[in-house]
């Protein structure tokens, strides 16, 4: 093709702006707080504050917690859906979608509904057990990247024989799951890991309606009341997903079906 | 297991069971924690305060406050869906079709998976310090173009100003979704096109276009849908003095808002309807395009 660059290039342009000005401008406002002179002073306050520590390592905990609780959930699934169980791949995968058909805040108004203090099963009850329910609806809310990302790791092995060498060298199941398949599909599982704490660590809706004391409902109630702070939050959250996603190309590039 | 003493059928059948075994956490919990929770709210529903059965709920829908607040939320989700389509699909184009260099390309998939993450809180303040009323942009407008937006009319926390906001998420997830669907128009498609004589724009009609409308509807969908179920970002920009029915939904868990739980259960029925209609066009319009990108 030898028409002009010129449409295409403005195009990228346009989005490019779209995209860095506001968080230009929101940088710029973050040091903004002192006033006639730019300074880190609203970064200092807002990692100063106790409460922005308990609840950053709050989200942070609930987070890992999350991964590990996908991660034991989506990987032996998705390996006998692919090895033993193909018939049962579209209620499976129509499982994993679910999540994104049902908004969040409605997933845990049925929490909510079906897990009350005067329920069969009261999850609501204790501050502890509460806990696991977010832990369990941020699973849901990741479950369709972490099956995705695990599902397509799994096409990329050829799981049928490493399990059947396994199996010939008198391999339990467990052990197969953990030294066999988890090692071959690591990357798909470590890009699933870090999207889900992308998505978990700022999450607002479902933190906030179960009363937890998370990141996002703490970025919600100083956005409320303060000026500047919001902004240094925002440049904070904008850099915990950058470098999610920077782990993400980072492990993937590290991937045995990039060597080859 | 010394399964191999065993008749090959009776070895199977037990593999097999053992393959449900291990397949059955993951039923439980979507049962537990996805299927029921959402059965819960729909047989709610169609109950009143008593327990019985009644469609008394979904008539109360009709009250002029909740359609408000159904319309405001559909609005707004086709405005960010429609102007996150044209724009993403545009912007998808340059780059991809457009003989830009190469590291164009990875640089905005990686920003755009970056961005179309980058919702909820944060994005609201990111908006407010950009185009609040001490925002940089409405600061240098000011200064530059001796133009205040504040006075012509325009307010961040209004129909046009969330619909700006939402955009920022919805144009990258648009770049991500139909990036496949632009790789897969052959290059040999434009090369014949070109050789019986076709133009640029019969190319784009004729061909192109009817290739890629499926993806470009169910793109549509995926982000009408995406913008539907979201409150954080409208929450924290607006607080609740801005009638989103998620927001409206948020009163009501809160605190009974409507004075009616059950009339609750109904406002996150049609949310269901709403975002699973729009969902299940998208998946099917995806596996019918998945089609030509073979």
């Amino acid at each position: 093709m030898k028409t002009t660059r010129f449409f295409p290039w403005l195009g990228f342009a346009i989005g490019a702006i779209y995209f860095l000005v506001p968080l230009i401008a929101t940088f710029e406002f973050s040091l903004r707080m002192q006033r006639g002179t730019y300074s880190f002073k609203a970064y200092q306050v807002v990692l100063a504050d106790p409460n922005f520590q308990a609840s950053f390592s709050y989200s942070a905990l609930i987070a890992l917690l999350t991964i590990i609780v996908g991660i034991a959930l989506v990987v032996p699934t998705a390996y006998l859906v692919q090895l033993k169980l193909p018939r049962l791949r579209p209620v499976v995968e129509f499982m994993t979608l679910l999540p994104l058909v049902v908004p969040a805040i409605v997933i845990v108004f049925g929490y909510l509904r079906m897990y009350n203090s005067s329920s069969w099963l009261p999850l609501t009850g204790s501050a502890r057990s509460t806990d696991l329910l977010l832990v369990f609806a941020y699973v849901t809310l990741s479950l369709p990247y972490m099956y995705r990302s695990v599902d397509t790791a799994l096409r990329t092995i050829d799981i049928r024989t490493l399990t059947e060498a396994a199996q010939s060298l008198g391999s339990s199941w467990p052990r197969i799951l953990i030294q066999v398949i988890l090692p071959n599909i690591r990357v798909g599982v470590l890009s699933g890991a870090f999207l889900t704490f992308a998505i978990v660590i700022g999450e607002f809706t479902m933190a906030s309606l179960l009363n937890r004391p998370a990141f996002g409902p703490y970025m919600q109630l100083i956005g409320a009341n303060r000026a500047y702070e919001p902004a240094a939050l925002a440049v904070i959250a904008f850099a915990i997903t950058w470098a999610c996603m920077g782990l993400i190309q980072l492990v993937a590039s590290f991937s045995p079906a990039q060597k080859r | 297991m010394s399964t191999t003493a065993l008749p090959a059928t009776v070895a199977r059948e037990k593999r097999l069971s053992l393959s449900w075994l291990g397949i059955a956490p993951f039923i439980l919990f979507s049962l537990m924690f996805l299927l029921l929770p959402a059965a819960n709210l729909i047989i709610g529903a169609f109950q009143d305060a008593d327990g019985h059965f009644t469609l008394q709920n979904i008539i109360n829908l009709g009250q002029p406050a909740i359609i408000r607040s159904y319309t405001l939320s559909l609005q707004i989700s086709a405005a960010s869906a429609f102007g996150g389509v044209l724009i993403g699909f545009f912007l998808a184009m340059a780059t991809i079709l457009g003989g830009l260099p190469r590291w164009v390309r990875p640089t905005l998939m990686t920003f755009s998976g970056v961005a179309s993450q980058f919702a909820g809180v944060p994005l609201a303040f990111a908006f407010m310090a950009t185009l609040g009323r001490t925002g940089l942009v409405t600061a240098l407008l000011f200064t530059l173009f001796d133009l205040n937006i504040y006075r012509t009319g325009f307010n961040l926390l209004s129909f046009l100003g969330l619909t700006l906001t939402y955009l920022y998420f919805q144009i990258p997830l648009m770049v991500l979704v139909i990036s496949p669907a632009l790789d897969g128009l052959k290059r040999e498609w434009r090369e014949a096109a070109s050789i019986l004589g076709a133009t640029g724009l019969q190319y784009w009609r004729m061909i192109a276009f009817p290739v890629l409308w499926p993806s470009l509807l169910g793109a549509f969908l995926l982000l009408f849908a995406n913008a539907f179920g979201a409150i954080a970002t409208a929450y924290a920009l607006t607080g609740s003095s801005f009638n989103l029915v998620t927001i409206l939904l948020y009163a009501q868990i809160r605190g009974d808002a409507l004075h009616d739980p059950n009339l609750g259960y109904a406002l996150a029925l049609g949310m269901i309807v709403i975002t699973g209609v729009s969902n299940g066009a998208y998946i099917w319009l995806a596996s019918r395009s998945a089609r030509w990108t073979r």
